[in-house]
């Protein structure tokens, strides 16, 4: 049985869409997957060497609130820090993976990170900034990637 | 019996997949390890473990919420 491979584009950088690639990725090297992960956009904020992810309620009215709350409350100085602290919490109370718990089994697992040199450039961000292990390409390297992957996905 | 065993209680997706194989690489081909989940999605997920990495679900089991797993490596 030959290795299946998984490519994955990761262009958010939210707490909460953090977390798709990196279950999808983790749970696929446990499969023996050979899986990549192409970080591109705000993906990029999730591969920081200190990544400080957040959630907003605030244009997401699929957030379960504890409490009903109207949307010129949300945007009240320091709700998204509230909001991202009650979900951390949330989170660890139901055994959900930190973000930096994943973020270290995948590499663990030898998940293939790619960051968009572009998108480095446009942010101004250093690679020093980012964790170790990269690869820095563009689209035609993706490509690469993609073109001998069994499943593609685009979170 | 079980050769090793590994408490995955109070873990969630993808966690308890995750910790099994790390603890499946720790085992020889022909030894089972032993699970304990709360987690009720790790029924199909160990289902659908063993069928794509063609280790053997021996055995699978529920009661009083907490669920019990055997999987021998291939």
């Amino acid at each position: 049985m030959s290795q299946k491979k998984l490519a994955i584009i990761a262009t958010k950088g939210t707490l909460d869409f953090a977390y798709p690639p990196l279950i999808l990725a983790t749970t696929a090297a446990a499969l023996d997957y050979e899986v990549t992960i192409f970080w591109t956009f705000y993906g990029l904020q999730v591969v920081k060497k200190n990544p400080d992810l957040k959630i907003s309620p605030l244009g997401n009215p699929a957030m379960p609130m504890p409490v009903p709350m109207p949307v010129l409350v949300q945007v009240l100085p320091g709700m998204e820090s509230m909001a991202t602290i009650m979900m951390k919490q949330k989170m660890a109370g139901k055994g959900v993976a930190s973000i930096g718990e994943l973020m270290s089994m995948a590499l663990e697992s030898d998940v293939k990170m790619i960051a968009c040199q572009m998108t480095v450039d446009l942010f101004d961000f250093k690679h020093e900034e980012l964790i170790d292990g990269l690869e820095y390409a563009g689209a035609a390297r993706f490509f690469e990637v993609a073109q001998d992957a069994d499943i593609v996905l685009f979170i | 019996m079980a050769d090793s065993t590994l408490d995955a209680k109070g873990l969630n997706c993808p966690l308890p997949i995750l910790r099994a194989k790390k603890a499946l690489k720790e085992l020889a081909p022909g030894q089972v390890l032993a699970i304990e989940a709360t987690d009720p999605g790790s029924a199909k997920d160990f289902e659908s473990f063993c069928s794509q990495t063609g280790n053997t679900l021996v055995k699978a089991s529920e009661a009083g919420g907490v669920y019990y797993y055997e999987i021998r490596k291939s």
